[in-house]
């Protein structure tokens, strides 16, 4: 499928449109940065703030040239700071849409304008929009979504949810699961790189889980705000923009489906197979820029958790609280969802005997998905798992897995 | 102890999130690590709010609702005459040895309860902090200050220095926080001349509850007396 390249010396060349050293052409305070030097060599230092302000710390780095705000709780915080941004002279243009969908919407007509965009949106605001999702990917936007993750449901719920994120699986983008505000803040710099790659040139959605990294206050390392990224190359695109006699576009507006016969079908079917090969395509970047997909611990032991998001963060405590007791538990952190890294998982997991995917919906979708790749899926337990906003305390997980062991529980008292 | 785990019991409006932020915000300061969330629902004046802080010497990853706390702050008597809680009782999973701290100028608890928390050695101090935050502060809304300062008072979970710059840094500058918050934010600064005004109110507040907190655990001797020094 994909020829092996050594993403270890690969040098990333994410702009060709201007120098490096030269001002910004929206804040002259910022310098375009190559993007290895911004990440690796840059002067940094410890900052402790919320999730959202991380996000607006992101984006006055990301040289963007729009972005489309719409007020849903919990992204509504961030959305605000990258308006202050705005009104600090750090984009081209930043505006409220009518709604989620026409924010996407919105966001499409930019990019295929040969903007880098930028949005947020969350829960039942990501479910408004979704329409705009496999459009953006169809018609190759490199559009970057944060999607800070809650309950979409009725009865309400604004608590952390990952229901949305499974969602998002099928829609052709790049989808990645930050576990902490560090993450947050690396990848949607990161993002953009991988993102706008010619060989790529997808739209990425960069989830967290709403409150868990959006509300709450952590340690982030943030490299120097005199830095930002060479800004986006439109001419880098693989398809031309906005042309409309040329695909995508001469696809969408005199749609092949129209057209009842097999040459029609099979062109949507190729393009919708070209998008999940791009997906595929934007591995070897990835893996140069956050390193393998998964990142393992101990997965030597018998027992291994693996998980995505907060998820790993609760894992993390529940294996410390294990091995006071003497249990040795490992674990395999899942960074991206798409490019889902099923080899990477399956070699990781060849000699656990008991897998454990704790995860904060009702669906347990990672379980699924981790079951659908690895052989002797009896080994998964799919669990411990909580929904609408129930926190996952370590405790919990810890009971579940000695309950799975046979092992005797204190007795976890539930709460409420 | 390594870490101590903070629960803030609240009703929305009083701060108990800017409380959260603040403490952790001192005990990133003072070179700890620490880690604060809130929990609520939609943005609502007196219905349940809760937040966490979770301070140690190790990096801490847990985050969200803190189910088995070493201490717990009840911002207000609501929380606990009329179950304005998420949990109940609201000091439910409070560790053997715990603290709590109600705002109150009398004892809320049944006989019951107090005979439970005294089964666990859990020590209770009746601080009233909306008092406190009238006389000192001039505003009640300063009650999570003087709730800070009390738990600090006890716990010396951390330093006045690193508290006041933590004041500075939220309230001193420019800050954009969620609809209510700056709502409450606007309200507040409309109370002082100056913004140094403010948070120097502010810090009396904290400095005077904090004495208060002091002179409580010279007196009573809780098991947290003097245990956010924090040792590994």
């Amino acid at each position: 499928m994909n020829k092996p390249v050594d993403f270890q010396k690969r040098e990333l060349k994410g702009y060709s449109n201007v120098q490096i050293g030269e001002k910004s052409k929206y804040k002259d305070t910022q310098t375009y940065t190559d993007p290895s030097f911004l990440f690796n060599e840059a002067e940094a230092t410890p900052a402790f703030m919320t999730g959202s302000e991380v996000i607006r710390e992101a984006i006055k780095r990301a040289n963007i040239d729009l972005s489309v705000a719409y007020p849903i709780t919990p992204q509504s915080e961030a959305a605000a700071l990258i308006g202050e941004l705005y009104a600090e002279g750090y984009m081209g243009d930043y505006f409220r849409g009518e709604n989620e969908f026409g924010v996407m919407s919105q966001c499409a007509g930019a990019a295929f304008g040969g903007a880098r965009v930028f949005t947020t949106t969350a829960g039942p605001g990501t479910l408004r929009a979704f329409e705009n999702f496999p459009m953006w990917s169809g018609a190759r936007l490199p559009i970057q979504v944060c999607v800070t993750m809650r309950g979409v449901n009725s009865p309400l719920s604004i608590q952390p949810d990952t229901m949305e994120a499974y969602f998002l699986l099928e829609t052709g983008m790049l989808v990645w699961h930050a576990e902490t505000a560090q993450d947050l803040f690396d990848w949607i710099l990161k993002g953009y790189i991988v993102a706008e790659m010619p060989d790529v040139h997808l739209p990425i959605a960069v989830c967290c889980d709403g409150f868990f990294v959006t509300h709450t206050k952590d340690t982030v390392v943030l490299p120097d705000e005199k830095y930002c990224l060479p800004p986006y190359d439109p001419y880098r695109s693989p398809v031309p923009c906005m042309d409309m006699e040329c695909p995508p576009v001469r696809m969408m507006r005199d749609p092949f489906v129209m057209k009842s016969n097999y040459i029609s079908y099979m062109t949507q079917a190729s393009w919708q197979l070209e998008v999940r090969a791009a997906i595929e395509r934007s591995r070897k970047h990835t893996k140069a820029l956050i390193g393998d997909l998964i990142e393992c611990e101990n997965t030597d032991n018998e027992i291994v958790m693996i998980a995505s998001g907060t998820a790993v963060s609760q894992s993390r405590e529940a294996i410390r609280l294990l091995g006071l007791e003497g249990i040795n538990v490992g674990l395999i952190k899942i960074k991206t969802l798409r490019p889902f890294p099923h080899e990477e998982i399956t070699e990781a997991l060849k000699n656990a005997k008991k897998i454990f995917v704790p995860e904060f919906n009702v669906a347990g979708w990672l379980a699924r998905e981790i079951r659908a790749v690895i052989p002797n899926n009896e080994r998964v337990v799919c669990g411990p798992h909580v929904a609408g906003g129930m926190t996952m305390p370590s405790e919990v997980i810890a009971d579940e897995i000695k309950k799975a062991m046979g092992m005797k529980v204190s007795g976890m008292t539930a709460r409420g | 102890m390594e870490r101590m785990n903070i629960r803030i019991s609240g009703l929305g409006g009083q701060g108990a999130v800017t409380a959260a932020h603040l403490l952790a915000m001192a005990a990133n300061r003072d070179g700890k690590f620490s880690i604060s969330n809130p929990f609520f629902g939609a943005e609502k004046r007196m219905a349940p709010a809760e937040s966490y802080v979770r301070i140690g010497i190790n990096k801490i990853y847990d985050r969200g609702e803190l189910v088995f706390p070493d201490v717990i702050l009840v911002f207000h008597p609501q929380v606990i005459t009329m179950q304005k809680s998420y949990t109940a009782p609201f000091f439910s999973g409070i560790k053997d040895g715990g603290l709590i701290i109600v705002n109150t100028d009398t004892d809320l608890l049944s006989d019951e309860e107090n005979a439970e928390l005294k089964s666990k050695n859990v020590s209770i101090f009746n601080c009233d902090a909306t008092t406190l935050a009238l006389e000192i502060g001039g505003t009640e809304l300063s009650t999570n200050m003087a709730m800070l300062g009390a738990v600090v008072g006890v716990t010396g979970i951390v330093s006045m220095d690193a508290m006041d710059g933590a004041l500075q840094e939220r309230f001193g500058k420019k800050y954009v926080a969620s609809g209510g918050t700056a709502t409450l934010d606007e309200a507040i600064k409309k109370k002082y001349a100056k913004k140094e005004q403010l948070i120097q109110k502010n810090l009396d507040t904290i400095k005077k509850a904090f004495e208060l907190g002091g002179e409580w655990a010279d007196e009573h001797k809780p098991a947290l007396a003097g245990a956010g020094a924090l040792t590994g």
